[in-house]
């Protein structure tokens, strides 16, 4: 098994290599350049700019440039957040989203798969059709809707719960973010879910655990279980990164120090290093993650060999 | 006659579907003595599988069962899942069509068949796994003890229809239904699975069900036969006697369409024109009626089961007076 995430790994430097590269001439190929917005700058000042961070090269230039700095580790300095680098940006932030992030799903997880597999199990009663409707509507409404919302009631109007701010992760700072954040990935989740355990129950296999005269709830919980789960996992990998790496939406209005918005504000000021940073990181996240997804469902699934 | 172990009675089985309602058995007499050996026949579609799972109540979602399925004084169409899984897999073992979808993939053979012991008997540990092992070697599985260890999907279909036999088998259940469990099969697993059912009901008391719709397989390993046709059990006496002399039309077509048997009782029969009824919309009357070439006027009801001479009988009009018959 180790044999097999090392080499894993290793299979994904070239397809790593290949984002770094795409993203490197992409976004340089972009309309603009960082030091545009600065309309007061006097031009020899830009010049010396660009000189020092080699924006005066060709860009075939620059790109050695960046992947000799990337070989030996470093992302580069930041070009708008002058006194950072682009690793120091993200490991302040990461902790943070990252925190959130977990949370969140752990949460998702926790909600959705129980939610979904009682759908399941009544199919087509009261229950059912009201669990898939809220689940709808939790799929449909955008976080940008039910964060505000959330903060209005539970921190303004009631009080009860701080509006805003990290405070080291503090509890009572992490629940509005992590339910609003959560929110639409328990009803993917609880769909999901049912729609799995709805097919598993159907399956040859648990009939034949039926006709053993095992209890439903045996059946279920060791015939139906994993294999019901096995869809849910494979969603959890890019998930669990894309949800680790931060959402603009909500660091925004919980004003939570997280990266979410370096993802956005790179690319609107066209800083490249952050840019770049942010992706190998996010690409890196999804890579790994899909390993781990990979792990897990040879787990559950003894049919899935290694190769 | 011995004396009955499972009575099947009026039982009916619909599915409710997106295109309407779907009648799967529609009346279905049958009677399963002690240690008897009856052979279920028909063409596909024909509805034995349905009246066994829904005897069973593994009917799927969309499924419902009605009428009288009788075990000891008991219906088991009305019992509660709790009383039911009493009976299921210990005293009425069931083996399905396909293994290879039949077991569950992420548990290993020795867990599955143990848990069947676990539920019925309480027998856990080296006392389960010498009966696993035991029943195993019953049913001829080659190197059992290797087997209890590994997963399905590393046994052969042969393989692990033994091992649904055996799960079968573990509890030395007084019924065994056995849902065509050839049909999947290589020719040559085939032949060997039917000479291990040929050898387990000489050596058992217990009564077996065999659902097939290869006439060819019945002889030698039934008494008696139970033809179904739209639901129904259209005529019903011993092996001898339906292959000799089938009183029901349909029957008769079935004898003339097996090769085997057409070269093993000489009678060239024909085979049966036309397809098998919708049932969503079936005939009024005899359901066989479309297809029947001695119908008459008479068949546009609904015919008795009739009884004949010998335990035979058959439900059609004219059972035994439209030339073939006792
Ligand atoms: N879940 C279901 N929904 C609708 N129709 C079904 C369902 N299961 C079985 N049937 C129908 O019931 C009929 C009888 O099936 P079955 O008993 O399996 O036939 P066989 O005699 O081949 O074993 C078939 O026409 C089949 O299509
Ligand atoms: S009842 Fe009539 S139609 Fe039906 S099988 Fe007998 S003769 Fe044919
Ligand atoms: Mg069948």
């Amino acid at each position: 098994m180790l044999n097999y995430a090392v080499r894993r790994i290793l299979g994904a430097i070239p397809t790593l290599f290949i984002i770094i590269t795409l993203t490197f001439f992409l976004i340089r190929l972009a309309p603009g350049g960082p030091f545009d917005q600065e309309q007061t700058l006097p031009p020899e000042i830009e010049a010396n700019l660009k000189a020092a961070y080699h924006l005066d090269k060709p860009m075939l230039v620059q790109y050695g440039y960046y992947l000799s700095n990337l070989a030996r580790g470093d992302f580069g300095p930041s070009f708008k957040f002058k006194d950072f680098t682009v690793t120091q940006l993200i490991w302040q932030g990461f902790p943070v989203s990252m925190r959130l992030g977990l949370t969140a799903m752990l949460v998702a997880l926790f909600v959705g798969i129980p939610l979904g597999s009682y759908a399941a199990l009544r199919q087509n009663s009261r229950v059912d059709y009201s669990v898939m409707t809220v689940a709808m509507v939790g799929v449909a409404i955008p976080n940008f809707v039910v964060a505000p919302l959330l903060s209005l009631i539970f921190g303004i109007y009631l009080g009860w719960l701080p509006v805003a701010g990290w405070n080291d992760g503090a509890l009572s700072h992490l629940i509005l973010p992590v339910t609003a954040l959560s929110l639409p990935y328990i009803a993917y989740i609880a769909r999901l879910t049912r729609g799995s355990m709805i097919e598993v129950l159907g399956t040859n296999y648990v009939r034949t655990a039926r006709a053993k005269g095992l209890p439903e709830r045996t059946v279920i919980t060791r015939h139906a279980f994993k294999a019901a789960l096995l869809p849910v996992v494979s969603f959890l990998g890019p998930a669990t990164a894309r949800i680790i790496s931060g959402s603009l939406v909500i660091e925004q209005i919980f004003g939570l120090p997280g990266i979410g918005r370096y993802f956005v504000q790179g690319a609107l000021n066209r800083d490249y290093t952050l840019v770049m940073g942010v992706v190998i990181f996010y690409a890196t996240l999804i890579i790994l993650f899909n390993l781990v997804v990979d792990l897990v469902y040879a787990w559950l699934d003894p049919r899935v060999q290694y190769e | 006659m011995s004396s009955s172990l499972l009575t099947i009675e009026g039982l009916q089985v619909r599915f409710e579907t997106a295109d309407g309602e779907v009648s799967a058995v529609n009346g279905m007499d049958l009677d399963i003595g002690q240690g008897e050996r009856i052979a279920v026949v028909g063409e596909s579609g024909s509805g034995k599988s349905q009246a066994f799972l829904a005897c069973l109540g593994l009917l799927a979602r969309n499924g419902s069962a009605h009428g009288q399925v009788r075990w000891q004084d008991l219906n088991l169409l009305e019992l509660s899942q709790q009383k039911l899984n009493t009976i299921r897999g210990r005293h009425i073992g069931m083996v399905f069509q396909d293994p290879m979808t039949a077991l569950t993939p992420h548990l290993k053979v020795g867990r599955q068949l143990n848990e069947v012991l676990e539920i019925h008997r309480g027998q856990t540990g080296t006392l389960a796994r010498q009966r696993c092992l035991e029943v195993l070697d019953q049913v001829r599985m080659p190197d059992p003890d290797k087997r209890l260890d590994q997963y399905p999907h590393e046994l052969s279909g042969g393989m692990r229809q033994r091992v649904m036999i055996a799960m079968a088998l573990l509890c030395e259940p007084k019924v065994l239904i056995a849902d065509e469990p050839t049909t999947a099969l290589d020719v040559t697993i085939q032949a060997e699975i039917l000479a291990l059912f040929k050898d387990l009901v000489e050596q058992q008391s217990m009564a077996l069900v065999l659902i097939t719709h290869d006439l060819g397989v019945v002889a030698g390993l039934c008494e008696r036969a139970a033809v179904m046709y739209a639901g129904r059990v259209v005529e019903a006496g011993s092996v001898a006697d339906l292959f000799t002399a089938p009183a029901h039309p349909y029957t008769a077509g079935l004898i003339g369409s097996t090769p085997k048997l057409k070269q093993a009782y000489g009678e060239p029969m024909p085979t049966i024109p036309g397809q098998p009824p919708n049932l969503s919309n079936l005939p009024v009357g005899c359901a066989f009626r479309p297809r029947c070439r001695y119908g008459i006027e008479r068949c546009a009801e609904r015919p008795k089961f009739k009884p004949l001479a010998d335990g035979q009988g058959a439900a059609c009009h004219r059972a035994g007076e439209w030339g073939g018959g006792a």
